[in-house]
């Protein structure tokens, strides 16, 4: 049991995620999503791409925080992490959205947990880290572990866009929950997923094409599923003329 | 009757390899060319190579890597002569392609095989290891059609990663063939096509990437993603910039890459080129 896990997975937490739909705003104007199951189906796509990564990223930074002691390579590290979150994320308009809740997350952060591993994140990348990097962090600070920052960015990775969905499209609350609980297993499925490093999938094919292992970066198998279509809809976003969210 | 065992012989090991050297006054010399069917190389150009599959497939079973190796200095197109169909094997097990490829300072790659078109019962798995320096110009083209036409896709898992001078500068894997990505309006929408193209070239945005750019606001406006329709280009966090397109066929997809590519090439260049 971890009630930390409540309050940073909470929505009320004043960290800024209300003002993002993940996409879901753009798909709504496009005419991708109109309805429950155009909703189903966006939720279920992003949760295994951007979802398991984001959760990969989450877990990957808690186990960081946790370790890290010493000032200077722990800052080192922190950069090398947030590089392989830039890496994972192909488009500007994603990339200036995930800074802007780390940063924003991260400054929450440390002033309800203030720790050393806040302190060197937020001197590492003063910009504000990635999203799930940020959360990561945060997650080790309140006393969660790697699994539980996962299941965190697991959750925050369609529970954004469906309350962007309810107020976008007018859908009944109580039906967009009903798909939230519908998808309880696959979030707990991916954050599993995002905890087994390297992931079977992306480890080696074949004894002979192993990875080369790399000091530098632990995190270079890491999952990394691609979302085109929400690359495009971020990309769309930021050219809206007017638009209720920021992304 | 029982079902057979898989069977090392049923299936295809095969690796090839192409390596270059600089060559007499300052050009490109192929200094390896391995062909290992149905991996077939043919030199077709002073720094040309086509890929000429001569067997069916990949098959479930077949394990195929290509080995790359453009030494500093030297300039290499890899082509392909036809789509790649990937098919169901008699026996369980996915196909799996591995290309490495290093291209070291000053060098030149360009790779742009035909598309993997995943037939009906295929599992093919793919994974790309791009090790670039951080002057190389790399062109590097991905195309995956979801089935022959009117056909339900394979399943496919397509990983690619680059690394310049050791800093990851895009990992991405394209998952073709699960319910939970397919058709879903968050991954690939109605496309039936997926494509995308890295391009990194001659101090293609310079060092700091992002973080550079929020301090320069001008800088930042010329690093915003360009948008056309299905496609946009996106300029990465590191030096390199990847055009990403879907679309209902293969040849909509090329058109979009292509469009996307043109206006991807001033990104990349010191001095800014017109798109042909």
């Amino acid at each position: 049991m971890n009630a930390a896990l409540l309050l940073l997975a909470d929505s009320r937490l004043p960290a800024g995620g209300h003002a993002h739909s993940g996409g879901v705003e753009e798909a709504v104007r496009a005419g991708a999503v109109t309805g429950l199951d155009d909703l189903a189906r966006f939720l279920r796509g992003r949760l295994a791409t951007a979802g398991l990564v984001a959760a990969a990223l989450a877990a990957a930074a808690c186990e960081l925080a946790s370790t890290a002691a010493d000032a200077a390579p722990a800052i080192l590290r922190w950069r090398r992490l947030d590089a392989e979150a830039d890496a994972r994320t192909s488009s500007p308009a994603q990339r200036e959205a995930a800074r802007t809740q780390g940063r924003l997350l991260v400054r929450t952060a440390r002033r309800i947990w203030p720790s050393p591993a806040l302190s060197s994140l937020a001197r590492a990348v003063p910009d504000g880290a990635h999203h799930p990097v940020a959360l990561g962090a945060t997650a080790a600070a309140a006393g969660c572990d790697p699994g539980q920052a996962a299941l965190a960015a697991a959750y925050a990775s369609v529970t954004g866009p469906a309350t962007a969905a309810v107020r976008l499209l007018g859908l009944d609350p109580v039906t967009v929950h009903r798909l939230l609980a519908d998808l309880a297993p696959s979030l707990n499925e991916t954050a599993c997923a995002a905890c087994t490093a390297p992931h079977p999938e992306h480890g080696a094919v074949d004894p002979d094409d192993a990875w080369t292992a790399d000091p530098d970066s632990p995190w270079a198998a890491l999952p990394a599923t691609a979302a085109p279509a929400l690359d495009l809809l971020a990309e769309n976003q930021l050219r809206a003329a007017t638009r209720l969210f920021v992304s | 009757m029982t079902a057979p065992s898989p069977d090392a012989r049923s299936s295809v090991r095969a690796r090839a390899a192409i390596r270059t050297e600089s060559g007499p006054g300052g050009g490109t010399r192929l200094d390896t060319l391995r062909s290992d069917p149905p991996l077939t190389l043919r030199q077709t150009g002073p720094d040309v190579v086509h890929l000429v599959s001569t067997a069916a497939g990949p098959l479930g079973g077949d394990h195929l890597a290509l080995d790359i190796d453009v030494a500093p200095g030297t300039t290499l197109d890899v082509r392909s002569i036809a789509s790649t169909l990937v098919l169901p094997g008699p026996f369980a097990g996915d196909s799996v392609m591995v290309v490495n490829a290093r291209v070291g300072a000053g060098a030149s790659l360009r790779f742009a095989p035909e598309p993997t078109v995943l037939a009906a019962g295929s599992s093919h798995r793919v994974a790309v290891r791009l090790s670039l320096s951080r002057d190389a110009a790399v062109f590097w083209r991905e195309e995956i059609v979801f089935g022959r036409y009117g056909e339900q896709p394979g399943r496919c898992r397509s990983r690619f990663d680059a690394v310049v001078d050791g800093s990851p500068l895009l990992r991405q894997e394209l998952v073709v063939g699960d319910p939970a990505t397919d058709g879903s309006p968050a991954v690939y929408g109605t496309a039936r096509c997926v494509g995308s193209t890295l391009i990194t070239g001659y101090g293609a945005t310079g060092s700091g990437g992002d973080a550079a750019a929020r301090r320069e606001p001008s800088e930042h406006a010329a690093r915003r993603a360009m948008l056309g329709d299905g496609c946009a280009v996106l300029p990465l966090a590191g030096p390199g910039v990847l055009v990403s397109a879907l679309a209902d066929d293969a040849v909509q997809l090329r058109v979009r890459l292509e469009w996307g590519e043109a206006l991807a090439v001033p990104f990349c260049r010191e001095s800014p080129t017109a798109p042909s």
